[in-house]
């Protein structure tokens, strides 16, 4: 077992395949650890690590907390809602008065795409992007392939559609990076106005019919439709997006083969996905959750020891 | 760097037979006993005794876990190495069963302090033991001994004990390597 490449996860881009076996490798671990009666190690107790969400989450900020608490590190929570940065202070101020309470690692929500890159640059302290904006979501897309991986016991070579709103969609591209870095075959699939422009220099294919885009796939990732991030129209009405990309048991039913479904959350029930779909056994859209606290602990547990006495 | 044999395959086996019969006299048919191998070397020695003790002593069953330290360890940070994690392998519950633990070369102990806080994690034991092949006694940190001894060796600190076993060097043999 060697050591990550980087000092922050910043972003699927920035970290190599090694870095992704060895995040797995060490998830393993974790997964074991967590499934124990008591669920907790003692390496990170000398450690502090802020969590600082400037957006709302509710599952990633409680993943990242019990990664951090079953690692016993010293947590400290801040949300953007409650604090000074409402009274007009900067991110590198804010950050740099929490750091001086002598915190070493920071995980960091923030609608501003590149803000984890730019906080890296300007403060002495491991950053992890807890989702930066419509640009990355490293960690959501390392625990979808840790479950891709667990499922269907590897990644590489596997036909991978993600469905929904990729225009959005932070998930979208840490996951197409992901994927493409273990050897996936990455397509993606809605309509029209929510696919960016110029997705193919990334290595996917783009596919605007559900039908087509199912039948070829082992497995589909189905998004939530951001409406929050939606300063226009960008489909007639929900009814005609459910008719064209939402997935119902019909669907699924009427292809030759088995599929696994898959959900970041939260789950918006009848529109990208029926409930009986996300409830049958195809959906592991709650082993994706139990993985993302091991896969976290063993991203926070790789990082901190590369953080210097 | 050179090399001098402290066992040989014949002195292992005899010495294995030896603590496989010193653990039959403290816990007889091992109904509430557990063997636990340290990982990453002690988990060869833990399988040799189970052995023993099943096919040559007959006994039963002896259930045999294998348990890694890595996240318990006090050098996280501190050590030049990234520390590498092994598989832990436990599926019995330990509440209120007697542990042994067995490792191949006993040292500073530290391993062992490690390997205490471990396992509470699977419950909280009765008693909990220790068996070790090779005890360098004179080089310990903390106050741990071990209550089952293969050979007890006088090593200063730039030698090292190797223990290859088998299954994951093709022989048995004890060396002490002087660095």
């Amino acid at each position: 077992m060697g050591e990550l490449s980087v000092n922050h996860l910043l972003g699927i881009k920035y970290i190599t395949k090694e870095d992704v076996d060895l995040i797995f490798e060490t998830a393993d671990h974790f997964k074991e650890v967590i499934n124990r009666p008591i669920k907790k190690v003692p390496s990170l107790r000398d450690i502090t690590i802020a969590n600082l969400f400037f957006e709302n989450s509710t599952r990633t900020r409680l993943s990242f907390e019990l990664a951090e608490k079953r690692l016993s590190a010293d947590v400290v929570n801040f949300s953007a809602a409650s604090s000074s940065v409402k009274k007009g202070e900067t991110l590198i101020d804010t950050v740099n008065n929490i750091l001086s309470m002598k915190v070493d690692m920071v995980v960091m929500r923030h609608p501003n795409p590149g803000a984890g890159v730019f906080l890296s640059q300007h403060v002495n302290a491991s950053i992890v992007n807890a989702g930066d904006g419509a640009h990355e979501h490293p960690t959501q897309a390392l625990l979808d392939s840790y479950s891709i991986r667990e499922k269907l016991d590897e990644v590489a070579g596997k036909n991978v559609v993600i469905v929904g709103d990729i225009l959005h969609s932070r998930v979208a591209l840490s996951n197409i990076f992901a994927l493409k870095l273990q050897g996936a075959n990455v397509k993606v699939c809605g309509p029209k106005t929510l696919i960016p422009k110029h997705i193919e220099k990334l290595g996917v294919e783009v596919e605007t019919n559900l039908r087509k885009a199912l039948e070829w796939c082992d497995v589909a990732n189905m998004l939530r439709v951001q409406n929050e991030r939606m300063d226009i129209s960008y489909f007639p009405t929900t009814r005609e997006y459910v008719q064209q990309f939402g997935l119902n048991k019909n669907l699924l039913d009427s292809l030759d083969k088995e599929i696994t479904i898959m959900h970041p959350g939260p789950i918006n029930r009848g529109v990208e996905i029926t409930s009986d779909v996300a409830d049958s056994d195809h959906a592991i859209i709650l082993d994706q959750v139990q993985n993302g606290v091991a896969v976290r602990m063993a991203v926070i547990y790789l990082l901190a020891s590369k953080i210097k006495q | 760097m050179s090399q001098k044999i402290l066992l040989s395959a014949k002195e292992i086996e005899i010495i294995l037979h030896r603590l496989a019969c010193q653990l039959i006299e403290n816990h007889q048919n091992f109904e509430e006993t557990v063997l636990v191998g340290i990982q990453p070397r002690g988990i060869f020695l833990a399988e040799r005794i189970q052995q023993i003790l099943q096919n040559e002593y007959k006994i039963p069953e002896v259930k045999t876990g294998r348990l890694d330290i890595t996240f318990y360890r006090d050098d996280f940070r501190r050590s030049e190495k990234p520390l590498e994690a092994n598989k832990t392998k436990i599926d019995f519950l330990v509440e209120d069963k007697r542990v042994v633990f067995i490792d191949d070369v006993l040292y500073t102990g530290r391993s062992i302090r490690s390997a205490l806080t471990a396992i509470q994690s699977f419950g909280r034991p009765k008693e909990i033991e220790l068996l070790t092949l090779i005890d360098r006694r004179f080089s310990r940190h903390l106050p741990i001994q071990p209550d089952y001894n293969g050979r007890q060796v006088d090593a200063i600190n730039e030698e090292k004990v190797k223990v290859n076993w088998v299954e994951n060097a093709g022989e048995d043999c004890v060396y002490l390597v002087n660095k």
